[in-house]
């Protein structure tokens, strides 16, 4: 079981070296390694679950004097439920893939990067220690930079990517330290030793340290305030922003909270988490109210549904946390594979008041899309539902003003993906591209259908029975929000919000000004930081330092050339000249 | 009248000085090479003169010994110049300055 445990992680990586080193040359035998790569993950996972593998390997790999670092799998209840998204969604992107990237002339280079991608975040899946997580952590934060610039000849997306990386970066930051206080005050980076040294250090310093390592899930699950790069990202091709963006690079945040949940657990870090997560999502659904690309407005709401997530961590319930990323990452990949399916059938449009009309002409992506919707808005006994439930359940019983955030953020919710829907599924085509637009192959359309099983039925896993206030409210704000969305767009050739609340839906369409406040602090505090440190660099230290000892040693060396004559006699002389002064020197 | 310790030591004294006055302002080989010769046999005087005033003949036996070997030493010395003379055609000091970069 050990090997197959090994062989999960390690056959990603397999199939991007084998890609890299020469497979590329073949465009399908690298999309036949890929995906069969991940198609193995997948099955060995469920292999290791039906196994009830309870522990998993470790071996040493570095050890100073009080510091183990070990590269070793965890295998345990949170790390099985992971895998299986991780491999699982995985695997019907990178089908899904296969199609939509068919005509893409780096086909081979995708696959490679795919491949990584998935590589490493089972790497952050399988950590068992902080380092190692870490390391992962990072190489993941790689690979989506390669991947959303994968069109690297578009300057946006290369502009996307860097923005992404360093983004994740200021983040990162923060998780490196916490994982260093983490050290310094419990003496071990091991999960398992951690869960025991917590309940000997005080709440302050595990707070503290808590905090800081959430200020890396910041970066990665795309929390206010650096959540800017995650609109951005969605210049990469869709399937990525389905794999990466939806159901697993953004989750990995969330997933490591609730891995060393038991640090933060009863500090006040727990609070800062909540209103953090609760903030991101209000904001979030607020923005993807007045957004016109597709893809954008699914990313917000994958920030807003990301923002619930950290919302229930820091509510003290990351079991209802893991039940939303799961299936969130269910259908919203599902829908953001629909929203590929779409772009392609209409030769890469994106912009919905550019759709219409796609009921009849992409049925199979139209139902699966409904069904995704429906399972994002929570209607009952799609998955979604049960999820969100959870999360409100959470919510009620901790705090009220979360509560009320929470439910003001499923009506937006509801209102958006409503406005998504009908816009674009619905009524007349209003390009020429809708009028055209056909079903796809069935190497695209499968993934959808196969996708759409789990976002109706992943909710009764985990299915409580609901609270009859939340349940109250939640059915409330869902038909209000249809209503409301379905009487302002049905039939709509324009979007009639800026006309009505001009100066609102502008800073909505705008994304209230994060953007142009962070080009601001950059132009104004980061440039000139920038300035003085080039100053002190250029003056200081390359001119006083380095420049002043090459100096003084060239002058003296100048000096000291002029009694190198050449001429013998001068030596001799001042051979004779140096025992005079040394038998003067001596003897007087 | 005997001449004193003194006296010996300040004609040793002179010679030296003559001898590198010869080897610092004298352009030719040869010449440097025979105000060397005078130095060292400066030595020798003080030597025999420290022997003789002290009754004791290490001096002395140290003085065959140098001029032995010096013997040897000038030998070796002229071929030398005269090997330098036959690449170079030249004897003069100043012109031996390729040592310098």
């Amino acid at each position: 079981m050990n090997t197959a445990a090994w062989l999960i992680l390690l056959l990603p990586l397999f199939s991007a070296v084998v890609i890299g080193l020469g497979a590329f040359r073949s465009r399908k035998a690298s999309a036949a390694i890929s995906v069969g790569a991940v198609v193995g993950s997948f099955l060995l996972t469920l292999l290791l679950v039906s196994a009830g593998v309870k522990e998993g390997p470790t071996h040493t790999w570095l050890e100073f004097e009080s510091l183990q670092i070990d590269i070793g799998l965890q295998i345990d209840p949170l790390s099985k439920l992971m895998l299986c998204v991780v491999t699982g969604v995985g695997s019907l992107i990178h089908i899904f893939s296969l199609g939509y990237m068919n005509k893409d002339r780096d086909f081979s280079r995708y696959f490679a990067f795919l491949s990584l991608f998935i590589f490493s975040m089972l790497g952050i899946v399988l950590a068992d220690n902080f380092v190692m997580m870490f390391i992962f952590w990072e190489l993941v934060g790689v690979s989506s930079y390669l991947l959303i610039g994968f069109w690297f000849e578009k300057p946006s997306a290369a502009d996307a990517a860097k923005k992404a990386f360093l983004t994740n970066r200021v983040g990162d930051f923060g998780f490196l330290i916490g994982i260093l206080m983490v050290w310094a005050a419990l003496g071990s980076v091991r999960f398992a030793d951690l869960v025991n040294a917590v309940p000997g250090e005080t709440a302050t310093i595990t707070g503290l340290a808590g905090f800081l390592i959430f200020c890396g899930a910041m970066g990665k699950s795309a929390q206010a305030p650096l959540h800017v790069w995650l609109p951005d990202a969605m210049e990469g091709p869709t399937p990525v922003s389905a794999l990466i963006h939806a159901a697993t690079m953004v989750a990995a945040g969330v997933y490591m909270l609730c891995r060393v949940f038991f640090l933060i657990e009863g500090t006040w870090a727990m609070e800062a988490i909540a209103w953090i997560g609760a903030l991101t999502s209000l904001i979030a659904a607020l923005m993807a109210v007045q957004q016109d690309d597709i893809k954008r407005i699914l990313a917000y709401s994958t920030l807003s549904q990301l923002g619930y997530m950290v919302m229930a961590v820091g509510l003290g319930s990351p079991n209802a946390a893991m039940f939303h990323l799961t299936t969130h990452a269910c259908f919203k990949a599902l829908l953001f594979l629909g929203a590929g399916s779409v772009i392609v059938a209409l030769h890469h449009e994106q912009d919905i008041w550019k759709m219409g009309g796609l009921r009849e002409r992409m049925p199979r992506t139209y139902w699966t899309f409904l069904i995704g919707t429906m399972a994002l808005c929570g209607v009952p006994l799609f998955s979604g539902f049960f999820s969100k439930e959870a999360i409100l359940d959470a919510a009620l019983e901790n705090n009220i003003l979360l509560f009320l955030v929470a439910v003001f953020v499923a009506l937006l919710t509801t209102f958006y993906m409503t406005r998504l829907f009908v816009v674009a599924f619905m009524g007349e085509p209003r390009s020429a591209h809708a009028k055209s637009a056909a079903e796809n192959s069935a190497v695209m359309t499968v993934p959808l259908l196969l996708l759409a099983v789990p976002s109706v039925l992943a909710g009764y896993f985990n299915a409580h029975a609901p609270n009859p206030l939340v349940l109250a409210a939640s059915l409330v704000v869902l038909v209000f929000g249809m209503l409301v969305a379905n009487t302002l767009y049905n039939g709509a050739e324009t979007d009639p919000l800026p006309a009505r609340f001009g100066r609102l839906a502008k800073t909505l369409r705008d994304r209230l000004w994060f953007d142009e406040v962070y080009q601001w602090f950059i132009d104004n505090v980061q440039e000139n930081l920038a300035k003085l440190a080039d100053t002190i660099d250029r003056w200081v230290i390359a001119g006083l330092l380095v420049r002043g000892t090459h100096g003084t040693t060239e002058l003296a060396g100048r000096v000291l050339r002029l009694a190198q004559t050449g001429n013998l006699q001068t030596y001799a002389f001042w051979f004779a000249a140096g025992l005079v002064a040394l038998l003067i020197f001596t003897l007087a | 009248m005997e001449p004193t310790l003194d006296q010996y030591l300040l004609v040793s004294g002179a010679l030296f000085a003559i001898g590198l006055l010869g080897v610092i302002v004298r352009r030719n080989l040869l010449i440097i090479y025979m105000s060397l010769e005078l130095m060292l046999n400066a030595a020798n005087v003080a030597l025999v003169a420290m022997s003789r005033f002290n009754g004791n003949l290490d001096g002395q036996v140290m003085v065959f010994f140098i001029i032995t070997v010096a013997a040897a030493e000038v030998s070796v010395g002229l071929a030398l110049i005269i090997a330098l003379y036959r690449k170079r055609q030249t004897a003069e000091v100043e012109d031996l300055a390729t040592m310098k970069l």
